[in-house]
């Protein structure tokens, strides 16, 4: 991970191109970016890969601030990327803000 | 010294109750030996009605085993009913013919139902319910009659109402006076409950006087003194108990209403005592199970001699237990100088009344919430001063100065407070159970102390007490309990609520049904999905965001994150057109394999999702539809030949089998749902390990349901035989329904038809009105579910965002 702070910030589209308690990919060098909205139109971003199976996070269901892998029903904080309950294991974040209705991820962005 | 020698009359749960005690007393001071009329070892009497209604199996209600009185050196005579008591030789005398001698005698002989004095009350037919001979009669006769009549719309008779209407029995309940359970509810309470069993189908006729009982050599006919005249195949009488008083007559003992006892549970003889429903005490009779346990511990602690105790009699609470139904009731109301505190929520059909006197709670009557019972009742028991919680008493015990923590209320609670009704165990047990004994779940306090082994309804507070009295050392179990940890309620029980209270979205039932998320989990909301599409059927919004992802995208994800895709076939039949579609799309779009089913369909692996709505266009193009292989629903009819081709075919199986797969396709179902139609008897189709199999016969259609692979194998149960293809067709769609309205989700038809067991579905499916409906809400919910999904999001017109991504940074960095 960058240990640097982010120089830039790139558009990815707007907060109401995902459906609330869903999540939309964008495709990055370094591989997938999960970008999701909650119930709420927060936005959280986290690398589309679950590190216990390599699950696309980006198909699970999202409930409050989690989200739910589709393969083996691991549960993700959104906010750090933490596993809730045993065999707690940390999926990646992802620096996202949204600005004016619109998403931006930080850059450098891993791979680039 | 030789031992004293005990007998003990009865091997219900008065007399084991009391031996219990005096072995925890004076473990060996008595050569004990028990005689019981019942052929059973001691079962717990208040369980029948779970066992008449299918919930509980015989074996799950006994108390003692036999293997128990072996180690507790007790000798025991079921099946023989003692006759005669010689009080000068100190013996007493069983129908068998056996004489034993005894120092001390136990009465435990209980009560005989009460047999209205009408004509006909002898028939054939008509019985009362107190024993597990009665449960057997009861069921039985739910195999062959259809109408069932309870006199008595008190607890037994409701009790007995709900189980025989399990049994699928119609079913009418006939009550003297205005209220149904008068003697417990008031007038409101009363109203809620015949509205929620009437909504189960029960008829409940109040105010109604039976006059006889007509039938010629059967019951046939249940007359009213208004004229009115009620079909019947079976009378069950529940107008009362009577105590058991016969023996203690002949023996010369003073008897009342019942066997007269003092304080210390002694008779007019004082080698003989006497516990339970066959005594009176103070002029008092019971029948209610916990003063048995009060009675018991006196009774003992006389027989063991370590104290001078003395019974005072008991204040009783009562709940129903008739499952879905939360019911709680304390003490005494409509007296004279009470005050009343009310609360109602009719949306959620809650009713709470306190009654007060002077300040005291003197009587409660809870419907719908009951979890405040136990509190209010200690707080009568108690006849504590409630003035200073007076203003937020109707709302429980965690609404006053406590704090929100869950187990604040259940830590307040005193040693003494009443945990476990069925089995007389208070706190203080279950506590010194978790400390002393090293109890660490719900099971080593049932096995310990029998806390909730019997209804189970106090399950909840047991884990309370587990939670704070282990902290963090306690890991709730998993069992048939909540529907997920987002509420405490059961998945029947979201169900019911769904639909009494007209919830029409998922945000709807979390508000109502206080859930304790904001917005569920990946466990609930699917399942909160699926239960409001099956009660609201083209009125509910499908909520895309609540589903599984295969179910979002119509296809099956992969462990590598691609799809499988798998177009419907028919029947399992195909065509070159089809079939050069589908070689088409492979090449087209480089699917790396493709794979034929076991379900008789061709199955494309590997495809991305970015692809799919192209890779389903060119299908539709083909005529091909979603043969919904991802879905809890609808998946495959698979078929043999038949007499189309096969020389041993005796019907035309294929064609049975699109017909099936046409009216059946595009349902939302608790879980996949699997057909299949077999030709003739060499079942080539595998009808019997389906959800729902078809073999045909010579004489028509052999109809087989609850079957599947997979890691527990479970062959069909034969659901019946039928003569025509209409038949089948009603008898599938009605099956369907059944299963899609009243089996939990994510549970598939072969441990649903263990659970409710095939003789309820049978009893369903062969009731032609019932079959009828049934079959009608299916085709109903159809209109609205047979769209296909990859037409609409071919189109482009529905879910695009899921299958193309939201940006793509990968050229930007590769500039």
């Amino acid at each position: 991970m960058n240990a640097m702070l982010p120089q830039t910030w790139i558009a990815v589209g707007r907060v109401t191109d995902i459906p609330r308690r869903g999540a939309r990919v964008v495709k990055a060098p370094g591989g997938d970016i999960a970008v999701f909205r909650t119930g709420n139109d927060e936005v959280y971003a986290l690398r589309d890969r679950c590190p216990h199976g390599n699950g696309p996070l980006s198909n699970g269901i999202v409930h409050d601030r989690r989200v739910t892998c589709p393969l083996h029903g691991m549960v993700f904080d959104l906010t750090d990327g933490t596993s809730v309950g045993p065999d707690a294991c940390q999926a990646r974040t992802i620096p996202v803000r949204v600005v004016a209705g619109v998403i931006e991820l930080a850059r450098p962005l891993e791979g680039e | 010294m030789t031992k004293e020698r005990l007998v003990v009359v009865g091997n219900g749960m008065a007399g084991i109750r009391t031996v219990e005690e005096l072995l925890l007393r004076a473990p060996g001071r008595y050569d004990i030996t028990v005689f019981g009329a019942e052929p059973h070892p001691n079962y717990n009497r208040i369980m029948l009605s779970p066992v008449l209604a299918g919930e509980k199996s015989f074996e799950q209600i006994i108390l003692n085993d036999r293997a128990w009185y072996e180690a507790n050196g007790i000798t025991l005579h079921t099946g023989d009913r003692i006759e005669s008591i010689d009080r000068a030789a100190k013996t007493v005398t069983s129908v068998g013919g056996k004489t034993v001698a005894y120092d001390k005698l136990l009465l435990a002989i209980g009560s005989d139902p009460v047999v209205l004095p009408i004509p006909g009350k002898d028939l054939p037919g008509v019985i009362g319910f107190r024993d597990l001979s009665d449960v057997e009669a009861m069921v039985g006769a739910a195999k062959t009659g259809t109408h069932a009549v309870v006199i008595g719309g008190g607890l037994l008779g409701l009790e007995a109402a709900n189980g025989l209407a399990r049994n699928g029995m119609e079913v009418t309940v006939l009550h003297l006076m205005g209220t149904i359970m008068e003697r417990q509810l008031d007038e409101a309470a009363g109203w809620l409950l015949q509205a929620e069993l009437e909504g189960r189908g029960i008829k409940i006729i109040t105010k109604a006087q039976t006059e006889a009982i007509l039938g010629d050599g059967r019951v046939q006919t249940v007359k009213l003194a208004d004229g009115r005249e009620l079909d019947a195949d079976l009378v069950v009488m529940a107008v009362g108990i009577r105590p058991n008083t016969a023996l203690g007559k002949l023996a010369g003992l003073e008897v009342n209403r019942g066997i007269v006892v003092d304080d210390r549970m002694v008779t007019s003889d004082p080698d003989i005592l006497a516990v339970g429903e066959c005594v009176e005490h103070r002029g008092q009779t019971y029948g209610l199970v916990a003063p048995l346990w009060d009675m018991a511990k006196v009774c003992a602690d006389h027989l063991a001699d370590v104290a001078d105790s003395a019974y005072t009699g008991t204040v009783s609470a009562t709940r129903l237990k008739v499952t879905g139904v939360e019911l709680f009731s304390a003490g005494t109301f409509g007296d004279a100088g009470t005050e009343d505190i009310v609360f109602r929520d009719g949306a959620r059909g809650v009713y709470k009344r306190i009654v007060l006197r002077d300040n005291r709670i003197v009587g409660t009557v809870l419907y719908g919430d009951t979890k405040d019972g136990p509190w209010y009742f200690q707080l009568l028991k108690d006849a504590e001063d409630v003035a200073p919680l007076r203003d937020t008493l109707i709302f429980g015990q965690g609404a006053g100065a406590q704090a929100q923590d869950p187990f604040a209320a259940v830590a307040a609670l005193p040693d003494t407070a009443e945990i476990c009704g069925c089995n007389g165990v208070n706190k203080g047990t279950v506590v010194a159970a978790i400390r002393e004994k090293g109890c660490c779940s719900v099971e080593d306090v049932r096995t310990h102390t029998k806390a909730s082994a019997s209804c189970g309804g106090c399950t909840g507070l047991v884990e309370k007490l587990l939670a704070c009295t282990l902290g963090d050392g306690y890991q709730a179990q998993t069992g048939p309990k909540p529907m997920c940890k987002c509420t405490h309620l059961t998945h029947d029980d979201v169900r019911r609520l769904i639909v009494i209270d007209k919830l029409k979205s998922i945000p709807a039932v979390m508000q109502a049904l206080e859930w304790t998320t904001p917005e569920g989990c990946a466990s609930c909301r699917p399942a909160l999905n699926y239960y409001l599409m099956c009660a609201w059927p083209g009125e509910y919004k499908d909520d895309n965001q609540s589903r599984f992802i295969n179910e979002r995208v119509h296809a099956n994800i992969q462990k590598d994150g691609t799809y499988s895709v798998v177009p419907r076939m028919w029947g399992g039949l195909t065509n070159a057109s089809e079939l050069r579609a589908i070689a088409d799309v492979v090449e087209k779009f480089q699917i790396p394999t493709v794979k034929v089913t076991g379900g008789q369909r061709i199955d494309l692996l590997g495809v991305r999702k970015e692809d799919l709505p192209a890779v389903w266009s060119d299908l539709n193009k083909a005529g091909m539809v979603s043969g919904h292989a991802y879905a809890k629903g609808l998946r495959t009819v698979k078929t043999c030949v038949g007499s189309e081709w096969c020389r041993f075919g005796t019907q035309a199986s294929m064609s049975m089998g699109v017909k099936l797969e046409k009216m059946t396709w595009g349902t939302w179902t608790p879980h996949k749902f699997k057909m299949a139609v077999s030709g003739c008897p060499r079942n080539c189709a595998e009808a019997t390990i389906k959800d729902f199999g078809v073999v045909a016969v010579d004489s028509g259609f052999e109809l087989h349901v609850g079957g599947n692979g997979g890691l527990h194998v479970r062959a069909t149960d034969l659901l019946m035989k039928v003569e025509t293809e209409e038949e089948v067709l009603e008898v599938c769609g009605a099956f369907l329904q059944l299963y899609r309205e009243e089996a939990r989700y994510l549970e598939r038809t072969a441990p649903w038809i263990e659970r409710v067991g095939i003789d309820y579905v049978r009893a369903r499916m062969e009731d032609v009105e019932v079959r009828e409906a049934l079959h009608q809400r299916f085709l109903l919910s159809q209109k609205f579910e047979q769209i296909d999904p990859w037409a609409e999001r071919a189109s482009g017109a529905v879910d695009n965002h899921e299958f193309a991504p939201l940006a793509s940074l990968v050229p930007l960095a590769a500039e």
